[in-house]
């Protein structure tokens, strides 16, 4: 009976605990969503704790027509879409290169590859290279670095070898040449991997946010989430400037640097809460894969 | 001798066709090179008073001048130094709080209802797929001084009576980092620890029971060690890994106020060298950090090599 009790209490706080965790967890996208909706008067007097009140969604109306938003939407959009398909094209071209043990010198030219994950030549010789190449202020530096990235090959190599060899073998005895074998039977056959991969690369384009700090100089080409770190450090000073004494008695429609903050936040943060159910069960396999293959 | 020529031609055919596939490799080894190894070339400029916008040839040749010029101008130094110690700062906050994923994984199982742990598990892992951005912006909307919820709710709860400017405060800025990382990051780092749980046979919380093992008993004699291996091949590698914080997280939270202990040897590197346009100096303390990365991650091998019996990479 004891037993019994100290397992109730046991459980008991484990779920408060959680329970907290989880609502330290929430909350805060909890709070900008009803935020964003919400009369931007009370807003910017910090009103808004719980629930919306005075409902409106002209922050977003206002927001998606302002310079700028649409088309670094439309930036974003392109790079994710673009640089996750070439580049798991490319991870799964170069893993099932590496498949092959018949390789001339495989085993040096696999440790050419994969050391690279290990050591980099520095931001500054790396701003130089690209430099160099001319990527500098264009659209492709979001793209072509990441082309053949060499982690996620690993993943892919580590799935493809796992897949009975005496399908390709029967292909080629078939007179299925190289490139044939891959696209028919080494790509499809990955999938449930290649779309792990997918999702990591997919996430991460659309959050990066250096490659635009380092490489770009032409507004054109700036992404959303460069866009939100400027309205930050923007709306920063236009909030300091509000304290030092400017009139902030504005209607509860008018734009105030806080419900623009809060409004370009949501509009980069939702692709990901919207993607993010579907991803779930499969960064799991992912992160076993890394884990074992370290 | 017919067998030989035979065996001949068949080794002279299994050759070509090695040869074949690497021609098919090659594009993507010369990318890895052009992206990867190209750069090295880089290194060259920090032995140059290098001007951005001349030709390496009719800048000034200056020889290990930056190198040396880092420990003994003081100014330099200082600053080098403050980096270095608010990187081992971080990495020694990192390796106290390494178990938590580890610990956090063990209760969550240790959780009956199957829902409700499936939505923790959900709603912990989320903040692992936002940004740093967005993190900021998320932190700013909680801590800000003028209208941010903690700082109204202990307004109105009559904690504090003026609002405080937690963000552009130089107290405590490591604990906070690590919190904000902790934040996004352990409900993802627990994934690979609930894995490894759910690979522990059953049988032998069964068997513990019979015998009459309590649950701290049981957790500490089956799944602890059902998962400490894999705790100490994580942990090794961070080691390995353990300049490499990264700038992101303390690029978009550095201001004037917290700047001294903000700045990790990364983000000092981009300060001087695409801040201030150091770029000859940067180059120099990137390559002393490659150099001891390389150090660490051979020495992190040798180590898995000895203690676990296999190469890491």
């Amino acid at each position: 009976m004891k037993r019994e009790g100290n397992d109730i209490v046991f459980q008991v706080v484990n779920y408060i605990i959680f329970g907290i965790f989880a609502l330290i967890c929430v909350y805060p996208f909890y709070y900008i969503v009803i935020n964003t909706i919400s009369a931007n008067d009370l807003v910017d007097k910090g009103k808004i704790v719980f629930f919306p009140r005075g409902i409106h969604f002209s922050n977003y109306v206002d927001m998606l027509q302002r310079n700028g938003i649409a088309r670094s939407a439309v930036v974003s959009v392109l790079r994710t879409v673009l640089g996750t398909g070439l580049s798991v094209l490319g991870a799964s071209y170069m893993a099932f290169c590496f498949t092959k043990q018949k390789m001339w010198a495989k085993k040096f030219w696999y440790r050419f590859v994969v050391v690279t994950m290990y050591f980099s030549a520095g931001m500054i010789p790396v701003y130089l290279n690209i430099k160099m190449l001319g990527l500098l202020d264009t659209f492709w530096v979001y793209i072509i670095p990441g082309m053949f990235p060499v982690y996620n090959m690993i993943l892919v190599k580590t799935f493809m070898e796992s897949i009975p060899p005496s399908l390709e073998e029967s292909a080629e005895i078939d007179g299925a040449g190289f490139l044939t074998r891959y696209f028919r039977i080494a790509l499809p056959l990955s999938l449930p991997i290649i779309a792990t991969v997918a999702l990591f690369s997919m996430v991460g384009q659309w959050n990066s946010f250096m490659d635009t700090l380092l490489y770009i100089r032409d507004y054109n080409l700036y992404t959303l989430q460069y866009i939100l770190y400027e309205y930050l450090n923007e709306s920063e000073s236009l909030a300091q400037m509000a304290q030092e004494g400017m009139d902030m008695s504005n209607a509860a429609q008018n734009m105030t640097p806080t419900s623009m903050r809060l409004t370009i936040t949501v509009i980069v943060t939702l692709p990901i809460m919207l993607v993010y159910p579907f991803m779930q069960r499969y960064f799991v396999e992912g992160i076993m894969i890394g884990a074992v293959k370290g | 001798m017919e067998e030989s020529v035979k065996a001949k031609s068949l080794h002279k055919k299994s050759k070509r066709e090695g040869y074949m596939i690497f021609l098919y490799a090659l594009p993507t080894i010369i990318f890895v090179f052009i992206f990867s190894y190209l750069p090295l070339r880089g290194w060259i400029y920090s032995i140059y008073n290098y001007q951005p916008g001349l030709p390496i040839s009719e800048c000034e040749f200056v020889g290990m001048k930056y190198f040396t010029k880092l420990f003994s101008n003081p100014v330099m130094r200082m600053n080098l130094f403050n980096s270095l110690r608010n990187t081992f700062a971080m990495v020694g906050l990192g390796i106290l709080t390494s178990p938590l994923p580890m610990i956090f994984a063990i209760f969550l199982s240790e959780m009956r209802s199957k829902g409700f742990k499936k939505f923790v598990q959900t709603v912990t892992t989320m903040p692992h797929f936002i940004s740093w951005i967005i993190m900021y912006s998320l932190v700013f909307s909680m801590l800000n001084v003028n209208n941010g919820f903690v700082n109204t709710l202990l307004v109105q709860m009559g904690v504090i009576e003026e609002p405080v400017n937690f963000l552009a405060s130089q107290k405590h800025v490591w604990i906070t980092m690590k919190g904000y990382e902790l934040w996004k990051e352990l409900g993802w780092s627990a994934i690979v620890y609930l894995a490894a749980i759910a690979g522990i046979d059953q049988e032998l919380y069964e068997a513990a029971m019979v015998d009459g093992a309590n649950r701290l008993q049981r957790i500490w004699h089956i799944t602890v060690p059902g998962m400490i291996e894999t705790f100490f091949v994580l942990l090794i590698m961070s080691l390995g890994n353990f300049l490499n914080t990264g700038m992101e997280q303390y690029y978009v939270f550095q201001n004037a106020m917290n700047k001294d202990y903000i700045q990790v040897l990364d983000l000092y590197v981009y300060n001087i060298g695409i801040g201030n346009g150091q770029i000859s100096y940067a180059t120099a303390i990137g390559i002393m950090k490659s150099l001891v990365a390389v150090i660490m991650f051979g020495f992190v091998n040798w180590l898995s090599k000895t203690v676990r019996g296999y190469s890491m990479f």
